[in-house]
């Protein structure tokens, strides 16, 4: 870490500002946009800044795990593409990537946003199973709460696809959705010396003391928690971000 | 019943919509977007820069490596296994040979130049697509090139000699197939690119050929206009 870049970051923060213009707790833009893909049975772009994540979502019949005989299952996967970000490299997912797709992921499974048991098909034998995949365009930040909205977006736009009792048919949607309670949205809180700031740049997340990222259901309960970042955090620290991640994820709901 | 009219109601010697766009990627020194019909491409490119494992440096030419990957919701069908199979492996292979003619990296010894091509959504033709993309995306980066490649699969579906299969015409059930995927250098109309699978005489390949050459021409033009319009002066 360059020193005296984070002291500038910190001079800055300071005064309230950040090196692009924005307030401490200020996203960039966002867009989503879905159904880029006719593959997928459901497909999202979520953009915040110039951060590009696309989530798609695909359907099987499978079995039910032996412990929920009669719940659907569903898996979040994500692949830290080289061709978003010059760091990232070719090969098997790493600590990063999995670390992004658990969270998501536990974002999902915590908050109960899918009902499960509308998933079976037959108790103890067949059940739909989900699969989303997290694939980065361009990775410039806050690839944990742009992933959490592309995901929401790609499951709510999902169709399922035909299926006769026995073989599914992929070319054929339904009008059929998943059966979706309210999403969560997750709210990624950075703290750099004593401030608490939002939607890090990458300039930002390398010089973070401690992340939380807060997953929040539509009702302000918290549904998913993860500290990142080498610093430990005190409990009025994790109360201010938790107090921040609230309030933001209001106005993220919104654009789902 | 013969295939004399195409399922989607093209000519045979046309291709699908084709919609190109480059600087898509903002971390990338080039990229590009390559959408044929149904079938997009993104392509990256990072470098040059210092190759690692230090074996893999070349003192007197820089290297070209390129990847090629399909997301895992992108087919029609049954989710695919994220990771580089063997399909993908030999894919990202013949890509680098038929980029490898054009790209010059005698400057860059030691040097990298990674190209990597991802694909979010696919109906056949995705090694040309992503050889179109890779093009703009190496031409968008800066790298000194002689030429641009373009790249479309052309091939016989029953007795029909066509251009840019699609999905439904590569597995078609009717009758033979034959799919040769082709990448042609567009100043030189050099062959790049020549893979094929199927039955086919030597007459037909030779007339497949020349049906690629003319797609290619018409590729290279979208290709070129493309990597243009994003120097275009707007005047306001």
């Amino acid at each position: 870490m360059n020193r005296e870049q984070k002291d500038h970051i910190l001079n800055f923060l300071e005064q309230g500002i950040r090196f692009d213009g924005r307030k401490l707790d200020e996203y960039r833009p966002i867009k989503i946009e879905t159904g880029f893909s006719e593959n997928a049975e459901g497909s999202a772009k979520a953009t915040i800044g110039d951060t590009v994540v696309l989530a798609g979502v695909k359907l099987s019949v499978g079995e039910p795990y032996p412990d929920t005989p009669d719940e659907g299952t569903m898996m979040i996967n994500a692949e830290l593409l080289p061709l978003s970000n010059p760091d990232f490299e070719p090969g098997p997912p790493g600590i990063q990537a999995i670390e992004l797709a658990r969270v998501v992921d536990r974002g999902i499974r915590e908050s109960e946003a899918i009902d499960t048991k509308k998933l079976c098909i037959k108790k103890r034998e067949k059940v739909w199973s989900i699969t989303v995949d997290i694939c980065p365009i361009n990775d410039d930040g806050n690839l944990f709460d742009a992933s959490m909205l592309a995901v929401a977006a790609a499951l709510k736009n999902t169709k399922f696809p035909s299926y006769d009792g026995e073989v599914v048919d992929y070319k054929k949607k339904t009008k059929e959705s998943l059966p979706l309670k309210k999403l969560p949205v997750s709210c990624t809180v950075i703290k750099i010396g004593d401030y608490f700031i939002v939607d890090p740049t990458p300039e930002e997340e390398e010089k973070i003391e401690a992340r939380l990222t807060v997953e929040v259901e539509e009702d302000g309960t918290l549904c998913a928690l993860q500290k990142g970042g080498d610093k430990p955090l005190t409990a009025e620290d994790i109360d201010k971000m938790v107090e921040i991640g609230i309030k933001k994820s209001k106005e993220l709901r919104k654009l789902l | 019943m013969a295939y004399i009219k195409r399922n989607d109601g093209r000519k045979f010697d046309e291709t699908r919509p084709i919609e190109a766009r480059v600087g898509v990627i903002k971390n990338s020194d080039g990229s590009a977007y390559f959408k044929m019909g149904k079938t997009i491409a993104y392509a990256a490119v990072y470098g040059p820069r210092s190759i690692h494992p230090k074996f893999l440096q070349n003192p007197r030419n820089g290297k070209l490596r390129c990847f090629y990957n399909m997301m895992p919701f992108s087919s029609m069908g049954e989710r695919v296994r994220p990771g580089a199979n063997r399909r993908a492996k030999e894919i990202a292979m013949v890509t680098e040979k038929a980029l490898l003619p054009v790209v010059d990296l005698t400057q860059f010894p030691n040097s990298v130049v990674d190209v990597f091509i991802e694909l979010p959504q696919t109906d056949a033709g995705t090694r040309c697509a992503g050889i179109c993309a890779a093009s703009m995306a190496l031409a968008d980066a800066g790298i000194p090139m002689k030429d641009m490649v373009a790249s479309v699969s052309v091939g016989r579906v029953d007795d029909a000699l066509i251009v840019d299969l699609d999905y439904s015409e590569e597995s078609y059930e009717n009758g033979t197939v034959a799919d040769i995927p082709t990448a042609i250098i567009s100043r030189t109309g050099e062959i790049s690119l020549l893979q094929m699978d199927g039955k086919l005489s030597r007459e037909d390949l030779k007339k497949a050929i020349e049906m690629a050459k003319k797609a290619c021409s018409k590729i290279d033009k979208i290709q070129r206009d493309a990597l243009k319009k994003k120097y275009e002066v707007k005047n306001e």
